[in-house]
């Protein structure tokens, strides 16, 4: 074999290996819709997989789907959507899925909305754009809440608390006992924003609270201020070193009682306990801290699907959306991932376990809804700033002033770029 | 390049290329160029264009004037501490690791026992990626579950990636770890090179062994030593992996790399301050390929 022929069929043979794949790149695959999918993780993937499956069963249609890691989807979102998206993707309700509305790079799908059944207001406000059009199907939720293990609060004889004052005595009392009140890491520095959205609701209100995420409030104003001042009154309860933690290790010690409670989401410290564990896990609502607001707003963030701009198949997409609005399409799902809670009022709760009921029952006694602070502001300003900003008081929450001060004038930076 | 002028000059003979070398050439050196202009010039001048506007990847691009460099020096609380956390980089790997890495060559050059044992395992988190550097780094360092705080036990833990005023010294330690192996890498070849016969006549001459290496060794080594300065600079420079690994280069491991990251990458959008930090991380680069290009010149024309 000369060198030639020998280079040639090198060539070739890396065509043939890199060809198929450039193809299906340029998107002159199989017929059916095209999903985009963040859901990486191994069980929720292995759920939707599942949703999907009875889709096809059902319309006769393919869903070819597109996982991507779920960081990796979040980081890339701007260009994803700008360059090729599939026809259908998984995001966020709320701001985050605002902007992209604002954008126009999502598909209107008011049309499917009106013939949607099951949605409660709340949740369609949370699907709705600015410009008042409907962008999202509302899939499943999770509300955060202050979570603990039965056995632990049974064996001391702690009560639950309803009030600051309650919650503070209880944590007094756990250290007294040798545990560490709060179980507590946000080296990933999402995890604290959830601590500070509770303070700040119960403090202030549901109503401040999302003014000050949409940047219509002072963050250097009294009302902040006493939100970083009440936080730093809780510090001494709290795990040393949260910015060198994640909060899966926070999760596990509250599983191996080290801790005695831990603010975080539903899905969150249970993937940490083992399954025989699960059942002692609870939650209570975050406590009362001014009487006027109560226990009123719960962070429960909404997750759902999007039509791009851009999709090729729309009546296909707007097809599968419809399915996916179904309750059997959530009961599907949560067959295989019951760490969330359906949005369909009609979705089956036979199945569900003590856990997701009360948590059923936590959001639709709820007034007001939020939906956690990276996804009621900017993107740009809770990514940029707040999660830095909330790293530098845990380490040093001495100086409330200075921060708020650099927070307060970030934020005039960003929002007004527009 | 004075040198080749002159030859040519002294040689006006008849053309030397046919039509066909020419074409070859031209496509030989077009295509690079092409590419260069294409991949490194045209980003570069599009970033410093963009540092000026307001964009947020999607939507109209803005004239901001300097509003980006005005905010980036008065109102980001993380642009100063990268910019002395890029400084203390490189202070930290030139002035420590460098030498340290010497030290190793000139040690197992000389021939200690198990000195390929030595040499292999020095050598070793060269091959490592600096984002496996820093996992291995937090499996040893983690508060909680971490290696070191396990042995040295005792009731108060400490955070050593989690407290800002030590995670920095430990990334550095880690990124010390394998800069180290490479620099001594480089000098072993290096002494490998220098002639026996130098050594033996510094010590006819009455030379001490330190005196031999300093001024005999070391400026024999003069190659590498520059080959080193530059490897040191670029690395500390383009120090990234390891940060974003531990802790995605926040709370006290901020570096410039990591906020043009932040700014740019993800949902952030903020392409035109972003591409503020990247002109600042530029003209920083700049500084040092600038004094490395003169010095290298002014040592060609002395030689």
């Amino acid at each position: 074999m000369s060198r030639r022929t020998l280079l040639r069929s090198a060539a070739l043979g890396a065509g043939a290996v890199a060809l198929p794949s450039l193809l299906a790149a340029c998107g002159s695959g199989p017929p059916g819709v095209t999903m985009g999918s963040n859901a990486s993780d191994a069980v929720p993937k292995k759920a939707f997989a599942g949703a999907f499956k009875a889709y096809e069963k059902k319309s006769k249609k393919t869903v070819r789907v597109n996982t991507v890691n779920h960081e990796n989807f979040q980081e890339n979102i701007n260009r994803y959507l700008q360059g090729t998206p599939d026809d259908v993707f998984m995001w966020f309700a709320g701001n985050r899925m605002q902007y992209f509305a604002q954008k126009g790079l999502l598909s209107d799908i008011s049309d499917l909305w009106r013939g949607f059944d099951g949605f409660s207001a709340a949740l369609k406000k949370q699907s709705t754009g600015l410009d008042g059009k409907q962008y999202l199907v509302p899939y499943y939720y999770y509300p955060w809440a202050v979570f603990h293990r039965k056995s632990v609060f049974r064996e001391k004889g702690y009560d639950i608390p309803r009030t600051f004052d309650q919650y503070r005595a209880l944590a007094r009392q756990m250290q007294k006992d040798g545990i560490v009140p709060f179980a507590f890491g946000d080296k990933d520095g999402w995890p604290a924003m959830g601590t500070f959205d509770y303070l700040n609701m119960r403090a202030n209100g549901y109503d401040f609270h999302i003014a000050l995420m949409r940047g219509q409030k002072a963050w250097n104003s009294p009302q902040v201020k006493q939100v970083f001042d009440l936080w730093r009154g809780l510090m001494p309860y709290h795990q040393k070193g949260a910015n060198g933690r994640t909060w899966q290790e926070a999760a596990q010690s509250l599983a191996q009682k080290k801790a005695g409670m831990t603010v975080l989401g539903l899905p969150h410290p249970g993937q940490q306990f083992s399954t025989a564990d699960r059942e002692d896990l609870d939650f209570f609502p975050f406590p009362e801290i001014d009487p006027a607001h109560g226990q009123d707003a719960v962070e429960a963030p909404i997750d759902g699907f999007l039509m791009s701009k851009k999709a090729k198949d729309k009546d296909g997409a707007k097809d599968l959306l419809t399915f996916l609005a179904t309750p059997e399409a959530e009961d599907v799902y949560l067959a295989s991932d019951p760490n969330n809670v359906a949005v369909n009022s009609g979705a089956d709760t036979a199945a569900y376990t003590p856990l997701q009921k009360k948590a059923v029952q936590l959001v639709s006694g709820a007034r007001q809804i939020s939906q956690f602070m990276d996804r009621d502001t900017r993107p740009d300003f809770a990514s940029t700033v707040m999660i830095q900003a909330i790293q530098q008081f845990l380490s040093n929450p001495d100086d409330i002033d200075g921060l708020v001060n650099d927070i307060e004038r970030q934020k005039k930076q960003i929002f007004s770029a527009e | 390049m004075p040198n080749t002028r002159a030859r040519r000059a002294g040689r006006p003979g008849p053309r030397r290329h046919t039509r066909r070398d020419l074409v070859v050439l031209g496509v030989l050196l077009g295509i690079p160029l092409l590419l260069d202009l294409a991949l490194i010039w045209g980003p570069t001048l599009a970033s410093i264009g963009l540092s000026f506007t307001t964009w947020d990847g999607i939507g109209d691009i803005r004239w901001a004037g300097l509003k980006n460099y005005d905010n980036l020096f008065t109102t980001y609380p993380q642009f100063w501490p990268a910019v002395r956390h890029n400084l203390l980089w490189l202070g930290f790997l030139g002035f420590l690791a460098a030498p340290f890495g010497l030290l190793l060559a000139v040690l197992i050059d000389r021939g200690v026992r198990f000195s390929r044992f030595y040499q292999s395992t020095l050598y070793m988190p060269v091959v490592l990626s600096l984002a496996v550097v820093g996992f291995i780094a937090q499996l040893i360092l983690s508060r909680d579950q971490g290696a070191l705080n396990a042995v040295i036990g005792g009731r108060n833990p400490t955070d050593w990636l989690g407290n800002p005023g030590i995670n920095i010294w430990m990334v550095l330690l880690a990124a010390c770890w394998r800069h180290a192996g490479y620099v001594m890498i480089l000098y072993l070849a290096g002494l490998k090179s220098v002639d026996p016969g130098l050594k033996e006549a510094a010590a006819l001459d009455g030379a001490s062994e330190r005196q031999a290496f300093f001024r005999v060794v070391l400026p024999t080594l003069r190659p590498v030593n520059v080959i080193v300065g530059v490897i040191t600079v670029i690395e500390s420079l383009r120090a990234f992996d390891i940060v974003y690994a531990i802790n995605k280069g926040r709370n006290g491991l901020e570096l410039l790399s990591v906020l043009v990251t932040d700014n740019i990458i993800g949902e952030a959008g903020r392409i035109g301050f972003g591409s503020a930090i990247a002109v600042v991380l530029l003209l920083v680069s700049l500084g040092f390929i600038v004094t490395y290009l003169v010095q290298e010149l002014r040592g060609e024309e002395r030689r």
